[in-house]
């Protein structure tokens, strides 16, 4: 049985369907981030895929833009208690970057320019689920919300879109990331409010 | 875990501490935070993350909340709690954004309003400890009126420097004049890069990014450079 807190529940907040357990709906973009914004010049940018015998499958910006690019309307759930509603990004399909790509490992670590990584199934990424982006509401991703790209992972909390997103490296088995070494749950499925450990 | 309120304090115009009772509590590390989660009479429940002001081992916690004006928790934190009224808490959350006694080194925080508390946490935790590592905490208020914690900081601590930015209106007679953290007040003010320190840099985004930006120019290797932000974008 809950706690009552005297006199609590006054401001309430309109519950919505579309709203996991626990979150609120916000309009602005909040950033989170461990540390500094870092700085990547486009012409520096590329991003690769590393499957178990150390094959690279690698792009340049050019090449990535030379794909299909998609169209995403989605919801975004931060763990930190806050969801936006169809927001509008552009970016490539997951499902493109790994059609070449020899793998049967079924989990895979994303690893970010300034160093950051995120760990994720391989099944999550698949599907139409995830995508490299690098355009949020018909502007360049600022740098302050992952850019010039990121991943896109709408279904799990947003830690794991990991911005400045740089590669994807595939492991045998699951292995914690940074938040998921320091306190975040290893999966993140807003739905079930896997939050912590 | 259920948490009793012992005592309320103003900060500010817009901000109080609290200090509340949790029995079961196995400590905390300076830096962490808590869910508290707050439920009304017909059901209702919202939950929102707040740092702690308060670490070691103790059963009692201090939090420090400033009111958000569309904000349904922190109004209510701020308002209308009263000692002996109960809330829950989960926690202590996050692993990142810590400084405990056994590290050694030179310690730069850099707070913008509200984004002292977790800073504090650093401090005490350095006060309570035989640490000898040197701390100081440049500290960005919009009016001298808007200071967390002001006896505590004005109180003089061997090995603590302490340097007030206003960014509204300064005190009279103020030396600097006001405006936002430049790179020449962290030039002027914090541990240099040279000296490798430990950064912690904590507050509203635009304040986090423009300190963190600047200290990466100055040459502080971004792996030394902590940050935690609110508020949006």
């Amino acid at each position: 049985m809950a706690v009552i807190s005297r006199g609590f529940g006054s401001r309430r907040r309109e519950s919505d369907d579309s709203l996991p357990p626990g979150q609120y709906l916000t309009k602005d973009f909040p950033v989170l981030s461990a540390g500094p914004t870092p700085r990547i010049d486009t012409a520096d940018w590329e991003f690769s895929i590393t499957n178990e015998t150390g094959v690279v499958s690698r792009w340049n910006w050019e090449q990535l833009h030379a794909l299909p690019i998609e169209d995403i309307d989605t919801d975004i759930h931060c763990v930190t208690r806050w969801s936006k509603l169809g927001t509008n990004w552009r970016g490539v399909s997951l499902d493109t970057l790994f059609k070449d790509v020899d793998t049967v490992y079924e989990h895979t670590m994303a690893h970010c320019y300034g160093g950051y990584t995120t760990n994720i199934p391989l099944a999550d990424l698949l599907d139409g689920k995830a995508w490299i982006a690098f355009d949020f509401d018909g502007e360049d991703l600022d740098p302050e919300h992952g850019g010039p790209a990121r991943l896109l992972v709408p279904h799990l909390y947003f830690w794991k879109s990991a911005k400045w997103i740089k590669g994807l490296q595939m492991l045998p088995q699951d292995q914690p990331g940074f938040w998921e070494q320091n306190g975040y749950n290893m999966y993140g499925d807003p739905w079930q409010e896997q939050r912590y450990w | 875990m259920t948490a009793t309120v012992a005592s309320v304090h103003p900060e500010t115009a817009s901000a109080r501490s609290l200090t509340i009772d949790v029995p079961g509590w196995r400590g905390n590390i300076a830096g962490q935070h808590v869910d508290v989660r707050l439920t009304a009479e017909d059901g209702y429940q919202a939950v929102r993350s707040y740092s702690l002001a308060s670490s070691g081992p103790g059963a009692t916690l201090q939090l420090a909340v400033d009111r958000l004006p569309d904000g349904e928790v922190s109004p209510y934190l701020v308002d209308d709690v009263l000692p002996g009224d109960q809330l829950e808490i989960r926690g202590p959350l996050g692993g990142w954004f810590v400084w405990e006694p056994s590290l050694a080194g030179s310690v730069q925080l850099i707070a913008g309003g509200s984004g002292i508390v977790p800073l504090m946490a650093m401090i005490r935790s350095r006060a309570a400890s035989a640490s000898t590592s040197p701390f100081r905490l440049l500290y960005s208020v919009r009016n001298p009126d808007d200071v967390f914690f002001r006896a505590e900081l004005e109180t003089p601590t061997p090995g603590l420097e302490v340097t007030w930015a206003y960014t509204r209106a300064t005190p009279t007679g103020w030396p600097r004049p006001t405006g936002r953290v430049t790179g020449d007040d962290l030039s002027a003010h914090c541990f240099p890069a040279s000296e490798n320190p430990a950064v912690f840099v904590c507050g509203p985004t635009g304040f986090v990014e423009a300190v963190a930006n600047a200290l990466v120019l100055l040459g502080h290797d971004p792996a030394r450079v902590k940050t935690e932000r609110f508020g949006g974008a």
